[in-house]
């Protein structure tokens, strides 16, 4: 009996082939089940895609309707207080153009046991504040110049200070750090910085003081907010602000389910086959967010799209479509004129294969019964079957 | 010099990038798998999506350009779904 499923098996999707496994009735005999199988594999030959169908007409018609029916504004996340998240049709327009700065960029921290527990939820509590970044701004109360020498003096909030359990010594480290060329002398509860090149201006110390202000003195870069929140039976910490790599290295964290919403970020730490069920989910939370209903399969195909060429692009006349190998078709887009120039200067040459060049110039387009050669052409061996 | 450099990157990320749950299954096709698999689809390496050689979930599968990469993917409406992309420099 098993023989019988197992030979549709690579022809069938494992999905329905588990199907059946699990709902065929006791003492099915072979005849009945070789039967079941030819109609299950009949249906499902139906249900394919026929070659030449335009399938990416047919996403962009199903997501781009419901896409008419999606809030024009970024609200606030439902339920979860003081957390910006930019939803609806910009969201989806952020995704898809393949930007890398992000409106509001998200991360969702997944704990490991100990601590996702949140039966102390003061420990939790601590670790978010870890995580959380802490500039050298955020713990000094005064930024003073001298005119006379161009020394930078820093004062401190000691209690600030104490809150964070930051010490003088690691805030002098920090600084060392991500500085250099500067002298540092510790007065206790300030710090005085001199330029070790004798041409400093007064504009060298001016930018050196706003630059100062951002450095990164405890916790991880780029997070500026954290939130425990309950998900679930565990607790999690949602951040605004993200920057994945970092936030994996941490001891705490469970690296295999923490994520960002910031596309790129996953492309670079965890590869481009991340990215694309990235960018499914992403788009797929925010339809169904919104009460819609769209099919997955629209939006796995301009995942797909993006992620073809083993980066990130896209849909936008510098990512997808400037991969396009035709020329009219790149022109169509958007700025035909420069295209149209560039093309005539290289002597580009348009084989006119695809849907848009032919449209343009008034001649059948190849899908559909439009493309017969590729459907109807012989095979060179015998025994090939599609 | 530049020894160095790479060492210390790959230290820095001691998880596994497999492991991740956005990150399906990935490994490297057989010569004969892969002629198989470009007679089977009529496709030469050229037409098939790629992947960069630096792309992070190759980091322990020492591709090389040219090189096949068979990607297991969860698939919510096929179950499990195959899909295969060639190694390219840059």
């Amino acid at each position: 009996m098993a023989d019988i499923i197992s030979e549709y098996e690579d022809r069938l999707t494992s999905k329905i082939v588990d199907e059946i496994r699990n709902n065929l009735p006791k003492g099915v005999s072979d005849t009945k089940l070789k039967k079941i199988m030819e109609a299950v594999y009949g249906e499902y030959k139906t249900a394919k895609v026929h070659p030449g169908e335009s399938v990416g007409l047919i996403s962009a018609e199903s997501i781009g309707e419901p896409g008419t029916q999606m809030t024009l504004n970024t609200f606030h996340f439902a339920g979860v207080a003081e957390m910006n998240v930019t939803l609806g049709l910009p969201r989806i327009i952020e995704i898809l153009d393949g930007r890398k700065a992000l409106e509001n960029p998200m991360m969702e921290i997944y704990l490991k046991k100990p601590h996702a527990t949140g039966k102390k939820i003061e420990e939790l509590r601590q670790l978010a504040l870890q995580i959380k970044e802490t500039k050298l701004k955020d713990i000094s109360t005064e930024f003073t110049i001298s005119i006379a020498d161009f020394t930078i003096e820093v004062k401190f909030d000691r209690e600030k200070m104490k809150e964070l359990e930051l010490t003088m010594g690691k805030v002098l480290d920090a600084i060392t750090k991500q500085l250099k060329g500067y002298n540092i002398r510790d007065n206790k509860d300030s710090l005085t910085l001199k330029s070790r090149s004798k041409e400093e201006t007064f504009n060298d110390a001016y930018k050196t003081k706003e630059k100062i202000k951002e450095i990164n003195v405890k916790g991880v870069k780029g997070i500026s907010q954290v939130l425990p929140v309950k998900r679930e039976e565990e607790f999690i910490i949602i951040t605004a602000g993200s920057n994945l790599a970092d936030v994996l290295q941490l001891e705490e964290v469970d690296a295999y389910r923490t994520t960002t919403n910031n596309i790129f970020e996953i492309e670079q730490v965890l590869g481009i086959e991340a990215a694309r069920q990235a960018i499914i989910n992403e788009i797929f939370k925010v339809i169904e967010s919104q009460g819609l209903n769209v099919d997955v399969r629209h939006i796995m195909l301009v995942a797909d799209t993006m992620c073809v060429s083993g980066t990130l692009k896209g849909i936008t006349r510098y990512g997808v479509v400037s991969e396009k190998s035709s020329v009219l078709a790149r022109a169509s887009f958007e700025t035909p004129i420069k295209h149209i120039i560039n093309a005539a200067l290289v002597g580009e040459v348009d084989n006119l294969n695809s849907v848009i060049e032919n449209v343009m110039v008034n001649q059948p387009v190849p899908i559909g019964t439009g493309l017969p050669s590729l459907t109807v052409k012989a095979p060179e061996k015998k025994g090939k079957e599609k | 010099m530049l020894g160095e450099v790479i060492i210390q990157k790959m230290k820095k990320i001691k998880f596994k990038v497999d492991k991740h749950i956005l990150t399906p299954k990935h490994s490297k096709l057989s010569e004969k798998e892969k002629a198989q698999l470009f007679e089977k689809y009529h496709v030469t390496s050229k037409e098939m999506p790629k992947i960069l050689r630096t792309d992070a979930s190759l980091r322990e599968l020492d591709a090389k350009p040219g090189d096949t990469i068979k990607i297991t993917r969860k698939s919510p409406t096929a179950g499990e779904s195959l899909f295969y992309r060639v190694v390219t420099d840059v």
